[in-house]
């Protein structure tokens, strides 16, 4: 199954960037997830890895996660290692005015789980979705807010 | 998930097995039937397939995973709070309170809740009564991890860096009857204080509560079991009377019931390290106490947040 959502941010790409691809803030917007650890040595870029839960339903859905792709600051995407199988991928696109279009997808599921597997991923979808709407929205008020703090302080004499 | 969970090592059912091979008076002999029903019953323990840890099967579980998540999630509106408080690798003690009869919600519950939270790659045996696991028609409890709840297999899984989740209260607590249902009962069973200190590993209080609000429990039947014989012959301490869908009234629970959608809410506490808690040797009755201090409160605190049964 697979979902994705889209939204516009009043920001330019890098400071998007900066917001998607730091471990340490991805609580901070993520709606749903109540674990991101960093499980590697390596903090971000290829190869880092993750250890995720996600809440969906009755289940905190965790496991460890890969960072498979890493073009900053335009695409970052991750697959599964353990636990439910999944691939995530940001895609940052410039827009007109200085604004940055975000695109979330994730795509999840259980291999081999027949009837049922399909039946739970369609009645997870709109859950997923929802976490994946309000972590867009949560993305863009603190990328926007990061931006206007950055004006106020340059537009601060003698600072 | 049907189960059927007893605690490891001395317990009400050992203490009924080791009666049987004390001398006896002539008159309190066993009958000539009664010994041949325990003989027959040894005779299908032989012939039944037994638990065995490398029965577990991971990638069963994850096929599996999607219906657990489906009947936890639309029926029983599961809620598993604290799984951050289990530590994320290595052997742990889980120390469950028990409900639910023989269909035992809370297991299914915590079972998809475990098993999506650390993966299916970690190991998660859960100790089962050796009857209910060896029924032919639950013979996919064992590709669960549920074993036969024997010291053996407790130390075993113990051994091999396992997650294990215990159920002290057995039948005992299971069938207890719904007037009691938000009681944490144990029913005086401490092997597993033992079997922790044994291996050295953090014992993890897990309290749930509703399901006990899935069928209308009336009577253990502590005394139609023993006079039937069922605790020497199978180990079974109880033959519970209850009001369960479909059958109306419910004697035995041995072919399940249908459970009521009730809310069932799980929560894991902070891991208890006993030596470093009570000192190098903890007294068993000193810390059993305080372990079902600790769960009776937080099952009072989960009972404070209900405000109708069933809807919770």
């Amino acid at each position: 199954m697979r979902v994705s959502a889209n939204i516009h941010i009043a920001a330019p790409r890098e400071a998007v960037w900066a917001n998607i691809s730091d471990p340490g803030r991805v609580l901070s917007f993520m709606s749903g997830v109540t674990r991101w650890e960093i499980a590697d040595e390596r903090r971000t870029g290829l190869g880092a890895r993750y250890r995720t839960v996600l809440r969906i339903g009755a289940a905190e859905v965790g496991g460890l996660i890969e960072v498979v792709e890493w073009v900053a600051p335009a695409e970052l995407a991750w697959t599964s290692v353990t636990g439910l199988d999944q691939r995530g991928r940001w895609r940052l696109r410039e827009a007109p005015g200085e604004r940055t279009q975000v695109e979330l997808r994730l795509a999840y599921g259980v291999a081999g789980s027949g009837l049922s597997g399909w039946l739970a991923e369609r009645i997870a979808a709109p859950s997923v979705a929802g976490h994946l709407r309000r972590s867009l929205e949560q993305l863009r008020r603190m990328s926007e807010h990061a931006q206007l703090r950055e004006r106020a302080a340059e537009r601060r004499p003698g600072r | 998930m049907p189960q059927i969970s007893v605690a490891p090592g001395p317990s009400r059912n050992a203490r009924h097995t080791a009666t049987v091979g004390e001398p006896a008076s002539t008159a309190s002999r066993p009958s000539r039937f009664a010994r041949a029903l325990r003989a027959a019953a040894r005779q299908a323990e032989r012939v039944l397939p037994r638990a065995d840890l490398d029965a577990r099967d991971p990638d069963f579980i994850r096929d599996r995973l999607p219906s657990l998540w489906l009947l936890a999630s639309l029926w029983f509106r599961g809620e598993v709070r604290g799984l951050g408080n289990i530590p994320d690798a290595g052997p742990i003690l889980l120390v469950g309170n028990h409900s639910g009869g023989n269909m035992t919600p809370d297991t299914i519950v915590f079972t998809l809740a475990f098993s999506t939270y650390f993966g299916v790659e970690r190991p998660f045996y859960q100790l089962a009564h050796n009857l209910g696991v060896s029924m032919p028609a639950l013979a996919q409890l064992r590709r669960f991890g549920t074993v036969a709840a024997t010291p053996a297999n407790a130390r075993d899984a113990l051994d091999r860096g396992a997650a294990l989740l215990v159920y002290p209260g057995d039948d005992h607590e299971r069938h207890r009857p719904t007037s009691q249902r938000n009681r944490v009962d144990l029913g005086q069973s401490k092997g597993f204080i033992r079997l922790a200190l044994d291996h050295d590993v953090p014992l993890v209080p897990v309290v749930s509560i509703g399901g006990h609000e899935t069928a209308l429990f009336l009577t253990r039947g502590e005394r139609l079991a023993r006079w039937l014989a069922l605790d020497r012959l199978f180990g079974l301490n109880a033959l519970p009377i209850s009001v369960a869908l479909p059958w109306g009234v419910n004697v035995g629970d041995l072919l399940g019931h249908i459970p009521l959608p009730a809310k069932i809410t799980i929560e894991a506490l902070p891991p208890i390290d006993l030596r470093a808690d009570f000192g190098p040797d903890p007294d068993p009755d000193y810390v059993y106490d305080h372990v079902v201090r600790l769960m009776q409160a937080t099952l009072d605190a989960l009972a404070g947040e209900r405000r109708l049964p069933l809807i919770g």
